[in-house]
């Protein structure tokens, strides 16, 4: 942007697109705050939870006499004990009319169906008394076969993972362009295509990991309710959880205090929620549980899960004809919150940027005795994304073509905005070649191409690939009517409300519901531009259904687009009811008014203003106002957008690949992300940096493995590889600003980019490092023994072993701890 | 999670530790720095009736010379360890591979003879120990004795520590001559246990290899040593080749396990490509 005016060297600068550092930084990096696990209640009981140890079991007894006689146990329940109470975890996403939901007990009656579930709670007077307990209930299990693959699980004859039902099938969702008008016919498109080229990706189940265990306490006051939760989605969960349990809703009142990360795993109504709720009621006392991080690892909801059919028609110019794309998607034991739409929600992003003629989406939703699935960070998107950039490089590689050029073959041009891709999406904004013009550049794209060609003339043990990703993903969740269509059971809306105080500070409400993201930094950064008052005058309210009693949370890089823009919308109908209170005062015409800068000025009439910090103690002592409103300036806002907003980016990996031992690294990273309007920079870079982390992550270290017997072995941080900074390179970041057309903000979202992005540059990148010695494909994460064996005989590297390592004397998962069954005789010596 | 409950004993001297050990009934476990064993506490994968808890027996810790030996105390610190001028000197392989251990938090705590004594095969210290002929000295309720590294570590978790004993200290004779050293440590992520790691030792004699001495970390239950490629290497020209060709063998009398990281395999070849590697890198290649 380029300054022009005089007047603006004058006027305070602009908050938006300042790199503020973040106001909540410092008392979250301190702890100087409440995470849920610090909450003390007086008579506070402390709960532990038993957990199945095997993955899929008829319960044949429990007994609880000995934990019950231990010291300081209150109680201990089993499911029959809370069976008629309980209800079903709800599922507020069936895809299709005819889905299937068995229902989702918070714990279980007669059967267990993954290993972790609950199978009985012990209520202690310390969180020690309890946790000593667990080890004294003996439950008898009579076992069952585990159904755990996915491909085994809708085949002829397999086992059942809920036997009342016909099949382990809970829905079959298409998307059809012809069908839906937005494409041709994709059959006659594979039938006429010169090329076909036909992959099966897979994506693995990882664990959001979140930081901050999930915790819980509930306190019960009369027939009211008040519950603590380290959640995304208090106002989601209050909702259900009424529901669920028959508290009335207006009864109930849920806060999410300060919350350390999410990542889509805290978008859920848990069964440890609705279990907790249901105690305080039983026992009429406040109580808490908060999770081991085994325990969050084993009974938390996963991420991902695909087996993805991917087929891409072109024709000998590598101009793209048709997609077409069959998925098996990993649900887990039970549907929970939004575990069947989350791959229906990647079903519109399959076509990326490129401009396919004809596409169809089929995907079935499939059973399995592990922990349910359901968000995790990009949530459909990133399946979507790695598998249409990865089989544009194969496409390539069929063609003979370079893989950057055919996409810039494909891919929608800058004056082509706004445009509606095959599968019914308007793209708002962008300029892919303008971003990937720029990420080459970054990167030092010519040389690294060049010590490629050397490294691999000479024979290097050491070689080097570069990998692409052009993406582009729909943020802003949701278009309420869109919503509605998909068969969402609620809207996508944000609500927000502004109070001005006496004292001209501002408090704005929001339904936004952070953890971790920095909202408060940035709503006050779009507040004091709004109006006119400094950012420190600026406090921002949420996450309690009491003070900010309408909302719709945190989730799907929408807080900003939605809930930013109702804390805009709010802010202009402060500025339009104090304008009346101004011109009153002014004794001037409303016409005649200018607002900038918090004040009011009289057009023409040097000195005559008024502040609007004034105007809110103006309103406050009611002594002067006009005669035809009500005195107060306040205001709320609720924004439904019309349209999801499409950030977009060009990312690079170059990799290097040791043939020796398949040891890869990533030697350098580039990327240029388009968000649209950018309110932080800094908050945009670190969203950033922690999305493309984790997104390097599911490429390189993360996988949730269960053994045979359907044991969690990664079921602690020993085996469940969470890179830190030490195993990451840096990052060479920059942006394109497009602004997105569809909010006043103009932005776009940057809370998945990262995230979506880079899986499919890493993968792409390795394989490139290799393409010549024979690999076409290697399984993630791409852990040195399958680069290895993928090097050494073809292949994709293999089925890793599934045992958890011997370091830490096996500790693999705690759940089997007082319980013996022969399933459960893991290593270690317990 | 809250391990189960446990009596603690916080003796000042070798002789109070002892007593404690002695009185502390059926399971006793010694707290050295507690890396290890605190976590499998925490899991519940340990619950030792008596803690036995060495942070308070000064006499334990430190470096010293005696001779030809280096004496270093069973409750040094990893991260006295690598700062110490006497084990820089006479003992790099050690600080080398105890620069690789975890991070920087457990380095300040952990101790060098608390990983010895846990004897985890996917520890890098044991390896070492091995490599270097260290040797073990035992506190009991009869007196001490000594036991070589080769029969200090018996099997998984398992050393020849029996009831009632405690490790004091580790004889690690000085290397003399024209040594190299090098620990090669392959992980997955900076913090993470070695997949495979090989430690050498090699002593170059007028242009050739007199002596290698090769640990291989997590080859087997047990650290263990390549004695194939040691029997190749001694007399061997400092060559690429020569060193390859030794290397090869490295494997041989291994029996690694196969786990997520690895299979056996593929544990086999990269004791292989890391041996050759830490070779070529201490005969100075």
């Amino acid at each position: 942007m380029t300054v022009t005016e005089d007047a603006a060297a004058v006027a305070p600068a602009k908050e938006v697109g300042q790199p503020r550092r973040r106001k909540e930084d410092a008392r979250l990096i301190t702890g100087r705050t409440t995470w849920t696990d610090n909450m003390v209640l007086p008579g506070m009981l402390h709960l532990a939870v038993v957990r199945s140890p095997v993955a899929h079991a008829r319960i044949t007894a429990v007994d609880v006499s000995a934990a019950q006689q231990a010291p300081n146990v209150v109680a201990v329940f089993t499911g029959r004990d809370l069976a008629e109470e309980q209800g079903s975890i709800p599922c507020a996403w069936p895809v299709t009319p005819d889905m299937v939901n068995p229902g989702h007990p918070s714990i279980a009656v007669d059967q267990v169906n993954h290993v972790g579930e609950a199978v009985a709670i012990v209520v202690g007077r310390s969180k020690a008394a309890a946790t000593d307990a667990v080890e004294l209930v003996d439950v008898d299990y009579d076992l069952l076969p585990p159904v755990l693959d996915l491909e085994e699980a809708v085949a002829d004859g397999s086992g059942l993972v809920h036997d009342q039902l016909a099949s382990n099938t809970s829905y079959h969702f298409v998307f059809d362009a012809g069908d839906a008008g937005t494409g041709a016919d994709t059959e006659q498109a594979f039938a006429d295509a010169e090329v076909v080229v036909s992959r099966r990706f897979v994506q693995q189940r990882l664990i959001p990991a979140f930081m901050e265990p999930r915790s819980v306490v509930v306190q019960p006051q009369g027939e009211n309710y008040t519950m603590w939760s380290a959640t995304q989605v208090p106002h989601v969960l209050r909702v259900m959880a009424a529901m669920v349990t028959g508290i009335p809703e207006h009864k109930l009142r849920v806060i999410a205090p300060d919350v350390g990360g999410g990542f889509g795993g805290k978008l859920q109504v848990n069964p440890e929620e609705i279990l907790c709720l249901l105690l305080a009621r039983r026992l009429g006392k406040p109580v808490k549980w908060t999770e081991t991080r085994s325990e969050s690892l084993m009974a938390a909801h996963h991420g991902r899960g695909q087996v993805q059919f991917i087929d891409i028609a072109s024709d000998r110019q590598g101009n793209v004809k048709g997609l077409r794309v069959r998925l098996l998607a990993d649900m887990g034991a039970y549907l929970r919150l939004i575990t069947p739409g989350v791959p229906a929600l990647g079903a519109f992003m399959f076509p990326g940027i490129y401009k396919f003629p004809a596409y169809r989406f089929e995907c079935d939703g499939v059973f399995t005795n592990k922990v349910p699935t359901d968000a995790y960070r990009g949530a459909g998107r990133p399946e979507a994304t790695f598998a249409v950039e990865r089989i544009m490089d194969e496409l390539a590689v069929e063609l003979g073509m370079d893989p950057l050029e055919l996409r810039r073959k494909n891919w929608i041009q800058a004056d082509e905005f706004p445009f509606t891709t095959v599968a019914g999406l308007e793209y708002d904004s962008g300029d892919y070649e303008q971003a990937t013009r720029e990420a080459l550049e970054l990167l030092g794209y010519d040389e690294l191409r060049a010590e490629q060609k050397r490294r691999r003339e000479s024979g290097d043990p050491v070689q080097l690939g570069i990998g692409f990703s052009t993406f582009t993903e729909m943020c802003g969740l949701a278009p309420s009517r869109v919503l509605g269509s998909l068969s969402y059971g609620a809207g996508g809306w944000e609500s927000a409300s502004i109070r001005m105080l006496p004292t001209g500070k501002v408090e704005v409400v929001t339904g936004s519901t952070p953890h971790g993201q920095g909202h408060e930094t940035a709503w006050s950064q779009l507040v004091a531009d709004q109006l006119g008052v400094p950012f420190e005058d600026v406090e921002v309210l949420h996450g309690d259904t009491a003070i900010s009693p309408r909302g719709m949370d945190t989730y799907g890089s929408r807080s900003l687009v939605v809930g930013g823009t109702a804390v805009v919308k709010a802010a202009e109908k402060v500025v339009a009811k104090a304008r009346k209170v101004a011109a009153h005062l002014l004794e001037a015409s409303e016409d005649d008014l200018e607002f900038a800068d918090g004040k009011f000025a009289v057009r023409g009439t040097p000195g005559a203003t008024v502040g609007i910090q004034e105007i809110a103690l103006a309103v406050f002592a009611a002594h002067n106002y006009p005669e035809d409103i009500e005195p107060s300036i306040d205001a709320e806002a609720t924004f439904d957008p019309v349209n999801f907003s499409f950030p977009h980016g060009t990312h690079l990996c170059a990799m290097e690949v040791d043939t020796d031992t398949g040891m890869v690294k990533i030697r350098k990273y580039a990327c240029v992300d388009d968000v649209g309007t950018i309110v932080n920079p800094l908050i945009v870079e670190g969203q950033i940096h922690g999305g493309l982390a984790q997104g390097i992550a599911q490429a390189l270290y993360e996988e949730a493995v269960y053994d045979a017997d359907g044991n969690l072995t990664t079921g602690s941080f020993v085996d469940y590889l969470v890179p830190t900074a030490a195993d990451l390179p840096h990052f060479d970041t920059a942006t394109t600003v497009h602004a997105a057309p569809g909010n006043p903000i103009g932005a776009k979202g940057v809370g998945e980019a990262g995230c979506i992005a880079s899986t499919p540059a890493v993968v792409n990148a390795a394989l490139d490092a290799v393409r010549h010695l024979g690999v076409s494909d290697i399984l993630m994460p791409l852990t040195p023994e399958r680069v290895w064996r993928a090097i050494r005989t073809g292949g994709d590297g293999g089925a890793r072993a599934t045992a958890g390592t011997n370091a830490y004397g096996g500790a693999q998962t705690e759940s089997t701890a007082g319980v013996a069954t022969p399933a459960s005789e893991l290593g270690g010596d317990r | 999670m809250i391990p189960a409950p446990f009596a603690y004993e916080r003796p000042t001297t070798v002789d109070e530790a002892l007593q404690a050990i002695a009185a502390g009934g059926e399971d006793v476990k010694i707290l050295a720095g507690g890396q290890s064993l605190i976590p499998v506490m925490r899991l519940r994968l340990a619950a030792p009736e008596t803690v036995v808890d060495l942070t308070r027996v000064t006499e334990l810790r430190g470096v010293r010379e005696e001779g030809d030996v280096l004496v270093i105390g069973a409750m040094t610190t990893h991260h006295d360890v690598i700062t110490d001028p006497l084990i820089a000197q006479h003992a790099p392989l050690i600080a080398e591979a105890t620069e690789t251990v975890a991070d920087r938090q457990v380095r300040h705590r952990g101790t060098f003879g608390g990983a010895l004594a846990h004897a985890d095969p996917a520890g890098d210290l044991p390896a070492v120990a091995l490599a270097l002929d260290a040797e073990f000295v035992l506190a009991g309720p009869n007196g001490r004795r000594t036991v070589g590294a080769s029969d200090f570590f018996v099997d998984y978790l398992t050393t020849a520590l029996e009831e009632g004993e405690l490790l004091v200290e580790i004889r690690v004779p000085k290397l003399t001559g024209s040594w190299g050293v090098r620990y090669e440590k392959f992980n997955r992520v900076a913090q993470a246990w070695s997949i495979v790691a090989v430690a050498a030792a090699v002593r170059r004699e007028n242009g050739h290899i007199a002596e290698a001495r090769i640990g291989l970390t997590n080859m087997g239950p047990t650290p263990l040593r390549a004695r194939a490629t040691e029997a190749a290497l001694a007399g061997a020209a400092v060559t690429a080749e020569a060193i390859a060709d030794a290397a090869r063998s490295a494997a041989e009398g291994t029996s690694p396990s196969s786990d997520l990281n690895a299979q056996a395999d593929y544990r086999e070849h990269l004791a292989q490509v890391l041996t050759r590697r830490a070779v070529s890198a201490a005969a100075g290649l």
